[in-house]
C-alpha cells in the first residue's frame, strides 16, 4: 500500500490555479448560508420586496411563455385560441413585469438603497429596466402584425435621429426577433441575476434611524452584519445603525 | 362567449385608441390608467402594514 501522492504546489487548498481561486473566491464571496439563507433582518418585511419579487416571478413566466410562442410560431399565436392565450400571457407578464419592477424602483430610490456599499445592487436594478425597455420594445416589433409595422416605421426616425439606426434597424425584422429573442433575454436574465446575487451578497438596506441622511447611515454591506434581532421577522428588533459609513 | 361581449361592450379594446393632450405631452388613457394605478399601489404599499407572524420561529 503507498501512501497518497503529495501534490506538487503544496496542499489543493492553496493551490494557485485559476480554478482553485475562483472556488476560493466563490466560496468567500458566497458561502451556502448567504446564497440561501433561512435568516433575514426584521425590515425585509416590506411590500417593496414582494414588489422585487413579483418582478422575477413575472420575468420568469415571461421567459416560458416566450419560449412556448418559439415552439409554434407566429401563425399559431395569431390564429389558436391557445396560441392567442399564450400570446396574451406573454403581454400581460410583461406588464406585470414593469409595473412590480418601477413600484420596486420607486420604493429602492426613496429608501436611498445605494447605502452601504450597494452601488452596484442599485446600478444593476437599474441597467436591468434599461434593457428590459429595449427587450419589449423588440418585442412589440416581433408580433407580425399591422401594429408592429406601424411601430417600427414610427420608431425608425426617433432611432435614425440617434445614429444609431445604421447598425440597429428598426425596419429590419429578423434583426429585431433575434435580439427580441436571444441576445435581450440573455441580457436581461443576466443582470437580473447579478442583482438577486449582489442583493444576497451585501445584503439589504437598513431603514434611516431619525436624522440620517441619505449619505451616510447603510450598514456595513458585507451581507451579514446587518442581519440583526433574532432569527425571524416577527420577533427581530430594529438594527443598530453604525453613522459615517460611506456609500 | 358572454363575459367577452359584455366586457367589450364596456370597454373596446379593438378600436381606436383615446389619447389626453396636455401641451406637448401626449399620453394614451391606457397607460395613464395603469400610472395611475401604480400611483395607487405604491400609495397602499405605505399605508397598508406588512403582515407579520404572530409566534415565534422554533
Amino acid at each position: 500500500m503507498t501512501a497518497p501522492p503529495v501534490p506538487r504546489h503544496g496542499r489543493a487548498s492553496e493551490s494557485a490555479q485559476w480554478t482553485a481561486r475562483a472556488r476560493r473566491a466563490a466560496e468567500s464571496a458566497f458561502p451556502p448560508e448567504r446564497l440561501l439563507p433561512d435568516r433575514q433582518p426584521a425590515y425585509l418585511g416590506s411590500w417593496v420586496y414582494v414588489f422585487g419579487v413579483i418582478s422575477v416571478v413575472s420575468l420568469v413566466w415571461v421567459i416560458t411563455t416566450g419560449c412556448v410562442l418559439a415552439l409554434f410560431g407566429p401563425t399559431w399565436w395569431h390564429t389558436s385560441s391557445v396560441g392567442l392565450f399564450f400570446n396574451s400571457m406573454h403581454l400581460w407578464s410583461v406588464e406585470v413585469f414593469f409595473f412590480f419592477m418601477v413600484l420596486h424602483l420607486w420604493g429602492k430610490f426613496f429608501m436611498a438603497a445605494w447605502r452601504g456599499k450597494r452601488r452596484l445592487t442599485w446600478a444593476t436594478g437599474v441597467i436591468s429596466f434599461v434593457v428590459s425597455i429595449a427587450a419589449a420594445f423588440t418585442g412589440y416589433l416581433s408580433q407580425q402584425n399591422f401594429d408592429s409595422q406601424w411601430i417600427s416605421t414610427q420608431a425608425k426616425d426617433g432611432i435614425n435621429a440617434t445614429g444609431a439606426g445604421a447598425f440597429w434597424n428598426v425596419l429590419n425584422f429578423g434583426q429585431m426577433l433575434m435580439w427580441h429573442i436571444v441576445l435581450l433575454p440573455i441580457g436581461v436574465a443576466a443582470i437580473v441575476g447579478l442583482h438577486i446575487l449582489l442583493v444576497r451578497r451585501r445584503g439589504i438596506v437598513p431603514p434611516f434611524e431619525v436624522g440620517d441622511h441619505a449619505d451616510g447611515a447603510g450598514g456595513d454591506g458585507d451581507g451579514s452584519g446587518d442581519v440583526v434581532g433574532t432569527t425571524t421577522l416577527e420577533v427581530g428588533t430594529a438594527p443598530t445603525v453604525e453613522r459615517g459609513v460611506s456609500a | 362567449m358572454m363575459h367577452s361581449l359584455l366586457l367589450g361592450s364596456l370597454i373596446d379594446l379593438g378600436g381606436t385608441g383615446h389619447y389626453i393632450h396636455w401641451g406637448f405631452i401626449q399620453l394614451s388613457v391606457a397607460n395613464l390608467v395603469v400610472i395611475i394605478a401604480m400611483i395607487v399601489v405604491f400609495a397602499l404599499a405605505i399605508i397598508i402594514p406588512f403582515p407579520r407572524h404572530g409566534g415565534k420561529d422554533k
